[in-house]
C-alpha cells in the first residue's frame, strides 16, 4: 500500500520537533541541518510551512542521477537512495524543486527521507497533527469530504440568506 | 554531547574573547541554565557594584538539555545583577535561541565589561565575534531581528533588545521572536548598558544523543502523556489567557493596581475574543503545548498575548477592550518592555492620579483615569522612550516613588522593589509567600504553588509533595488555609529551579497540573539526553544548592528577613469582591510571619532568612566564591 506524508500547513506550529526527531532517529544526535524535514518560516509574518521530501512518481532527482542510486519503490511509495551507489554528485540536490534532497556536511553523504521504514518519526512526533502519514487513495477522497463540508455549509447559508433569514455575505 | 558544551567570556571594554570548557564536576553541583548561570554571577560579580556599569556581567544561557529530547528544551536564560531591585537578575524565556546557541556550541556566554560603540556577538559553530550594531540602535525587538535575519540567513536566532533597553528602562526585556521576551529584572537595560544590541546564534553542530532510541521513546511517552491533559489542551487553544477566567470570576486578580480583587464587566477581555484575531498558535521549540497566538490587529502582525499582557492592559488599568490588550502587549514588545511590570507601574500610576498624588501636571496634561485606553496605550510610549512623566515611572517601584515622594511607595504592589503579577494573593497564603520570598522580587515563577488553587485531596497532595523528599508535616486542601504551604513553596521553588536548569517550560512541570514533570522525569531526561547520572534526589540537592547561592547573592547586596515581606496593604485592606469565600480577607500578619519562619526553618536558614553555616556546608557552599570557572 502506498503511503504519503500529509501536511496540514494550518496545523503546524513551528515547534521544529519533527526537525530534532529526525536527526535523532537517523544520525543520533540533535541537529536540524541534518534532518530530512524542515520547516520553513517567515518571521514578520507567521508563516510556517513544514518541507519534506515528496516522493514524487516523476522523480527529477531520479531522472539526473547517473549512477542509479535512486529507485521508486512502488509498493510503499518511497524514493529509495542507495548509498552502495551513490557517490555524492549531489545532482539530485541541485535537480529537486523542494529541498528534499539534502547535503549532511557531517557525515559528508546526501541524505533523504526514508519514511523511517514505515514508521515516520516527525509524523509521530506530531502531535498538532500538521503532518499525517496516510494511504495515498485516501488523500484525495479526505480533501474531497472537507470540500465538500465546506459546500455543504456555505450552500445551507446561501439558502438561508436567500430565505432572507440571515444577511448575505455573512460568513 | 550536551556536556561538551562551552562558556563563551567575552570582555566588551578589551575587545578579548575567551572560550572556556564547563568542568564536569560544576555540571554535576548545578546542571547548567539558570542554576550555573548564578554560581558564574556570584562568582563573577563583586557586592555593591553598580547593575549598569562596567562591572556588572551579562549570562546569556541554554540549559543542560536544550534541543534535547526532554518535552520542550527551548528555554533561554539570562542573568545579571539587576538594574530593577539590585538583587539577582534573572529572567527565562521560550522561542529557538536557546537550541541554535547550543547547535552553536555554546550553552553559556558571560558579557563583562561595556562597548564603546552599539555591537551584536555573532555565535556560529564554535566562533564568537563582536560585531558593529550602529545600523541597528534604535530599532524595535523585531526590527532588529528581521534586519539581522536579512543579513544572515532566515535560520539565525536573535536575542535582542529594543529602544526601552537602550534608553535603560529598569524593566526593559530581552527578546528573541515576536513573543519571546525575558522580561522579569530589567535585563535589557544591563545590555542596553553595556551597548550590545543583540546576541546571534547560528549553530550546525551535533549535539549527541547519549542513548537514542530510549530518549525517543521516553520522550513520546511524556509528551503523549502531557498532550492528552486538559490543562495542556486549554493552553494550547487559549494560552495563558485561560487563567484569568476561572481567577477573575473567584476573585483573585488584583484590580485597579491593589483597590480591588476582580474587574467587572470583563467578559469583553474574556479569552474567547482572540478567535476572532486568531489564525493559529505557535509553540515554542520542541513544545507539544504552543500557547501563543499568530494575530493581527490593526493590520499589524503578532504573538500572544498572555495573562498577564490581559492583566497589564486590562483589568490592572480598568480596561475591558480587548483590542487594547492585543494592541498593548504589540507595543510592550515591540519596543522591549517588560509587559508584568509595565502593567503594573502604570496602575499605580493611576492609582496616584486618582488620589491626587499626581496631577496633570505632572503628567503634562494626560488623563490618566481608569479605562482611558488612549492614555494607556500612550504611557508605554512614554516609558519606553523615557519621554514626561513615563521617565520617572521607567525607574521601577522604588526609584520613582522616591521622585514622586508623598508616600506614594505605600501604594505600589512590589516586593524587592520588583511589581508583582497582575493577581491577588489576599485569599491564598501560599501564593503570598512564594511572593515574598522570591529572590528575584515578586514574582510568580520562582515558587508558586499553582495546584494549590485546585483544592486537591490531601492524598493527592501527599503523593506530588513527598517526593523526592519526605515531608513529615500535615497538608491542608484549602487554599485560604496556612498548614503546609510553606513545605508546598519550597518544594515548587526546588521544582522550578530544577526545571531552569535543565532549560525546560515551566508549564511542561508541575505548575497548572499535578499530573506533569517532576524530579524523577528531570533525572531520566538528564540520563537518555546528557549521560548525566543524577538521582531524583540528587536533583533535588543541585536545585537547593543553587537556589542558597541566589540567597547568599542577595545577602551579599543587603536583602534579608525584611525583604522577604509584602505590602502592608496585603495585612490591611480585605477584599472587597469576588466569590463569598474569597471576599473581605486579609492575610494574617501573625500567621503570615509564623508561615515565613517556617519555610527559613525547612531551609535550614536562620529567622533572618540567613543560610546556616551547616547548611551551606551540607550543599558544598560553604567556600563561595569558589572560582571553578
Amino acid at each position: 500500500m502506498q503511503k504519503m506524508i500529509l501536511v496540514d500547513q494550518d496545523q503546524c506550529t513551528g515547534c521544529r520537533l519533527c526537525e530534532m526527531v529526525c536527526s535523532v532517529k537517523h544520525e543520533g544526535v540533535s541537529n536540524p541541518s541534518r534532518a530530512r524535514i524542515s520547516v520553513r518560516k517567515r518571521f514578520m509574518e507567521g508563516y510556517l510551512m513544514p518541507v519534506v521530501c515528496q516522493q514524487c512518481t516523476d522523480a527529477p532527482c531520479i531522472a539526473v542521477c547517473p549512477m542509479d542510486a535512486l529507485s521508486r519503490d512502488e509498493v510503499v511509495g518511497l524514493v529509495r537512495l542507495d548509498y552502495d551507489l551513490c557517490v555524492g554528485c549531489e545532482e539530485c540536490v541541485t535537480a529537486c524543486p523542494f529541498g528534499g534532497m539534502r547535503i549532511d556536511t557531517v557525515a559528508n553523504r546526501v541524505i533523504k527521507c526514508d519514511l523511517c521504514d514505515g514508521d515516520p518519526q516527525c509524523v509521530r512526533f506530531c502531535f498538532p497533527g500538521a503532518l499525517e502519514f496516510v494511504d495515498a487513495n485516501a488523500v484525495n477522497l479526505r480533501k474531497k469530504r472537507v470540500a465538500a463540508a465546506k459546500l455543504a455549509e456555505f450552500m445551507s447559508r446561501e439558502v438561508a440568506a436567500q430565505a432572507g433569514l440571515i444577511p448575505s455575505g455573512v460568513r | 554531547m550536551s556536556l561538551n558544551r562551552k562558556l563563551g567570556i567575552v570582555d566588551l571594554s578589551t575587545g578579548e574573547i575567551e572560550i572556556k570548557p564547563i568542568p564536569i564536576e560544576l555540571r554535576k553541583k548545578f546542571i547548567g541554565g539558570r542554576g550555573l548561570d548564578m554560581y558564574l554571577l556570584y562568582n563573577h560579580t563583586e557586592p555593591g557594584i553598580d547593575a549598569l556599569g562596567p562591572d556588572n556581567v551579562a549570562i546569556i544561557s541554554a540549559g543542560l538539555l536544550s534541543a534535547t529530547l526532554s518535552s520542550a528544551s527551548a528555554r533561554t536564560h539570562v542573568a545579571a545583577k539587576s538594574p530593577l531591585t539590585g538583587a539577582v537578575g534573572s529572567t527565562n524565556m521560550g522561542g529557538f535561541f536557546a537550541p541554535e546557541m547550543t547547535w552553536a556550541g555554546f550553552h553559556h556566554l558571560m558579557l563583562k565589561g561595556q562597548a564603546e560603540e552599539p555591537v551584536y556577538i555573532w555565535v556560529n559553530d564554535g566562533g564568537i565575534e563582536i560585531r558593529d550594531a550602529s545600523h541597528l540602535w534604535g530599532l524595535s525587538t523585531r526590527d532588529t531581528q528581521n534586519t539581522l535575519q536579512e543579513e544572515l540567513g532566515p535560520e539565525v536566532q536573535v536575542l535582542c533588545i529594543g529602544p526601552a533597553g537602550e534608553n535603560l528602562v529598569r524593566y526593559a526585556n530581552v527578546m528573541n521572536g515576536m513573543k519571546n521576551a525575558g522580561g522579569r529584572s530589567g535585563l535589557g537595560a544591563v545590555l542596553g548598558s553595556k551597548k550590545v544590541k543583540a546576541v546571534v546564534a547560528r549553530g550546525t553542530m551535533d549535539v549527541e544523543i547519549r542513548y537514542p532510541e530510549e530518549a525517543l521513546e521516553y520522550d513520546y511517552e511524556v509528551m503523549k502523556h502531557i498532550s492528552g491533559t486538559k490543562f495542556a489542551q486549554i493552553m494550547g487553544k487559549y494560552g495563558t489567557m485561560f487563567i484569568q477566567s476561572v481567577t477573575n470570576s473567584t476573585g483573585l486578580v488584583r484590580t485597579q493596581n491593589f483597590q480591588y480583587n476582580q474587574l467587572l464587566d470583563a467578559e469583553p477581555i474574556e479569552c474567547e475574543h482572540i478567535e476572532d484575531y486568531t489564525f493559529g498558535t505557535v509553540g515554542c521549540f520542541g513544545c507539544v503545548i504552543h500557547c501563543r497566538h499568530r494575530y493581527i490587529v490593526d493590520g499589524i502582525y503578532d504573538e500572544g498575548p498572555e495573562y498577564a499582557a490581559q492583566g497589564a492592559f486590562g483589568w490592572e488599568v480598568g480596561c475591558n477592550d480587548f483590542e487594547t490588550v492585543l494592541m498593548g502587549n504589540h507595543l510592550a514588545n515591540h519596543w522591549g518592555l517588560d509587559i508584568l511590570e509595565t502593567g503594573s507601574m502604570m496602575a499605580w500610576a493611576m492609582e496616584l492620579y486618582e488620589k491626587g498624588i499626581i496631577t496633570d501636571e505632572d503628567t503634562d496634561g494626560l488623563k490618566l483615569e481608569w479605562g482611558n485606553t488612549e492614555a494607556v496605550l500612550e504611557l508605554v510610549r512614554q516609558i519606553a522612550f523615557r519621554r514626561g512623566i513615563g521617565d520617572i515611572l521607567a525607574e521601577g517601584p522604588k526609584r520613582a516613588a522616591a521622585k514622586i515622594g508623598k508616600d506614594s511607595l505605600k501604594y505600589n504592589i512590589h516586593v524587592k522593589g520588583m511589581s508583582n503579577l497582575h493577581s491577588d494573593e489576599r485569599p491564598t497564603p501560599a501564593l503570598a509567600l512564594g511572593i515574598a520570598t522570591g529572590t528575584r522580587g515578586s514574582d510568580h515563577l520562582r515558587s508558586r504553588p499553582g495546584i494549590d488553587l485546585y483544592n486537591l485531596p490531601v492524598p493527592v497532595l501527599e503523593k506530588v509533595y513527598n517526593n523526592p523528599v519526605e515531608y513529615k508535616g500535615t497538608y491542608s486542601s484549602d487554599y485560604r488555609e496556612y498548614e503546609g504551604k510553606a513545605w508546598q513553596v519550597f518544594w515548587h521553588e526546588m521544582m522550578y529551579m530544577a526545571i531552569d536548569c535543565a532549560g525546560v517550560c515551566k508549564y511542561h512541570c508541575t505548575f497548572l497540573s499535578p499530573s506533569l514533570i517532576n524530579f524523577e522525569h528531570i533525572s531520566k531526561f538528564l540520563h537518555y539526553n546528557a549521560g548525566l547520572e543524577l538521582s531524583p534526589r540528587e536533583v533535588w540537592d543541585v536545585a537547593e544548592r543553587c537556589y542558597n547561592i541566589e540567597r547568599i547573592f542577595n545577602l551579599r547586596e543587603g536583602f534579608d528577613r525584611k525583604d522577604d515581606m509584602l505590602s502592608d496593604r496585603y495585612f490591611d485592606e480585605p477584599t472587597r469582591r469576588g466569590l463569598a469565600i474569597v471576599r473581605g480577607r486579609t492575610l494574617d500578619r501573625a500567621k503570615f510571619n509564623g508561615m515565613l519562619d517556617e519555610y527559613y526553618e525547612l531551609h535550614g536558614w536562620d529567622r533572618n532568612g540567613v543560610p546556616n553555616q551547616e547548611t551551606l556546608e551540607r550543599l558544598g557552599l560553604d567556600h563561595e566564591p569558589s572560582h571553578l570557572i
